[in-house]
């Protein structure tokens, strides 16, 4: 986004009320800064000392308050894997029917996307009682990295469809035409034209889904579990980072030192994925430009 | 564009895919309704009469009274609105119309991390930073004030961001406008920008004001749970969201009926307040017209 250039040139009108709103202005954003300062600063200056090779590479002993965090890495990575093994395809396939197949304006599309509203707007606690309702219970998978999954399957399907659709819309459509042209079926538009073309596009939509569920916490808490063992199969409880943020934190006396260390875990990987969205997010638009 | 056959294939297939979506939206609203339905009928207005929440197993054993969570969930939201919207609003505002270039992007730059900062790990900040200092100036510290605080924090980039999206689509003609009158920065930005992108602005508040009425573990890890109703800002609170995440793991027939009723009321304010952001991005406000 740019600076609206016309504003650029207004004057600074020197009335009390305009300097008043300007340093009103600056100082909103400068107190906003700061904390997030601290924050982060906080979380870096106690975290970092924990972080070693041997955290990374170790179980937690005595409920986390030593050790290291080795099995919630691995449950975390199931968590996520099972998750995204589900959405990715579904949301794929919804977000291509959406911007290719469906037409404008047409009654499904709009109920699928007033389902998708919904769905984002759900708060993060209902998906873990609903996820412990059906995967737990229902369908008797138990407390189980498997149920935590595919709850937050659920969850992230409409952040990564409505990006995914994005992109498959920002695909200029001369391609589209020119397939059209060439006598192209719209399905083989879509596999051999618009797929690869908008590739980068959904791996941001991909990276998106990883850091909101790397991010969940309240949605695992009654659908993977608290066990903090080495998971030995998708059936087994786990817990994810954030879970064990919580958990060190609120139940282990004495568990901040890990719980610092953690959180750095956490916040890097989660900084990591924000900083590929945005390389991601450029190199697209630029190429579009650059395409046509 | 004709049609081919394959195409009408495959549209079939993803629309029925698409369709998952739905199926999602109808499990929850399903699932939840099912379980909430032996605490509906056996309880029935006493969730909202009784005074106060000693839930049991059995219906004459307890008393299941919502109402010091609602007013804790109400109080924390409110709350969060009041500290984040103008605080988010002057962010937007700074950004488009006062900050050079650089210092925008690097401030939007700062938000969007903000955004991605789990909410576990603002419940750990506040937990280990924030409660200290609260308990310093009025103990015992976790209250609801460092509810607010926190989760003021949290819902601040969801506004800041769809606020400033609005400013930005003030046309710039509107804006040159005010130039042309002589209205000082302030002035047009008053007067012009801000009630031109009011409806953006509102769609952004009440987004804001959803994820703080969904938001749990920061909310859990900085209230200090007692249920009760709050009387003032150093009081501990308890929301309907920390309620499920604390009593959940241990909740059997009666008890755990009642929490999913609590998730159905979460789930319902979740639906009116997503189909009242599309009402107003949807009609037309009178403001604008008249301008145009």
């Amino acid at each position: 986004m740019t600076q609206n250039r016309s504003l650029a040139g207004i004057p600074a009108n020197s009335s009390a009320v305009e300097r008043m709103a300007t340093l009103v202005v600056w100082l909103g954003a400068a107190l906003v800064t700061a904390v997030f300062l601290w924050i982060i600063g906080d979380i870096l200056r106690h975290g970092m000392s924990g972080i070693s090779w041997a955290f990374l590479s170790s179980a937690p002993q005595r409920s986390g308050r030593a050790g290291g965090i080795l099995p919630v890495l691995v449950s975390t990575f199931w968590i996520l894997i099972v998750a995204l093994a589900v959405a990715v395809p579904v949301g794929t396939l919804t977000a291509v029917w959406l911007a290719d197949f469906a037409r404008r304006g047409g009654r499904l599309a709009m109920v699928v996307k007033a389902c998708l509203d919904v769905l984002a707007g759900v708060p993060s606690i209902v998906f873990g009682l609903f996820g412990n309702a059906v995967f737990c219970r229902y369908l008797g998978l138990g407390y189980s990295l498997l149920a935590g999954g595919l709850t937050l399957a659920c969850m992230v399907l409409p952040i990564l469809i409505r990006a995914l659709e994005a992109e498959f819309r920002a695909v200029p459509d001369d391609y589209r035409f020119a397939a059209t042209a060439l006598g192209m079926s719209r399905t083989r538009t879509v596999t051999a034209i618009l797929l690869p073309a908008a590739l980068p596009g959904l791996a941001v939509g991909l990276i998106l889904g990883v850091g909101r569920v790397l991010a969940e916490t309240a949605a695992l808490l009654f659908t993977s579990g608290y066990v903090d063992r080495m998971p030995r199969s998708l059936m087994d409880s786990g817990r994810s980072l954030s879970i064990h943020i919580y958990d060190l934190s609120m139940n282990v006396p004495g568990g901040e030192a890990n719980a610092y260390a953690t959180a750095v875990v956490l916040v890097g990987l989660l900084t990591l994925i924000n900083g590929a969205v945005l390389w991601l997010s450029d190199h697209v638009t630029r190429r579009f430009h650059g395409a046509i | 564009m004709c049609r081919s056959r394959i195409d009408s294939v495959v549209g079939g297939i993803l629309a029925v895919v698409s369709g998952a979506a739905c199926v999602v939206v109808a499990l929850i609203f399903a699932f939840l309704i099912v379980d909430s339905l032996p605490a509906i009928t056996a309880l029935g207005v006493r969730m909202w009469t009784d005074g106060s929440w000693h839930p049991a197993d059995s219906v004459s054993a307890g008393t299941f009274g919502m109402a010091p969570m609602i007013a804790g969930t109400i109080a924390v939201t409110l709350g969060a609105v009041a500290l984040a919207a103008p605080l988010a609003l002057a962010s937007a505002v700074f950004c488009r119309y006062y900050a050079p270039g650089a210092i925008a992007a690097g401030y939007r730059r700062l938000v969007h991390l903000l955004a991605g900062v789990p909410s576990v790990v603002f419940g750990f900040w506040g937990l280990v930073v924030l409660i200290p200092i609260l308990a310093r100036l009025k103990p015992p510290g976790p209250s609801l004030l460092a509810g607010i605080l926190i989760v003021g924090l949290m819902i601040l980039p969801t506004i800041m961001l769809l606020a400033e999206s609005a400013l930005a689509a003030v046309p710039e003609s509107y804006v040159l406008g005010g130039v042309a009158l002589g209205m000082g920065r302030w002035a047009v930005i008053r007067h012009i920008a801000i009630p031109t992108a009011r409806r953006g602005i509102v769609t952004g508040v009440i987004l804001g004001g959803a994820r703080a009425i969904g938001e749990t573990m920061a909310v859990v890890m900085v209230c200090g749970n007692i249920i009760r109703t709050p009387h003032g800002l150093f009081d501990p609170v308890r929301t309907l969201t920390a309620n499920i995440a604390l009593e959940m793991g241990y909740a059997l027939g009666m008890h755990r009926s009642a929490l999913f009723v609590s998730g159905l009321v979460l789930l319902v304010i979740a639906v009116v307040m997503v189909a009242a952001t599309t009402a107003i991005s949807r009609y037309p406000s009178a403001c604008c017209d008249a301008v145009v």
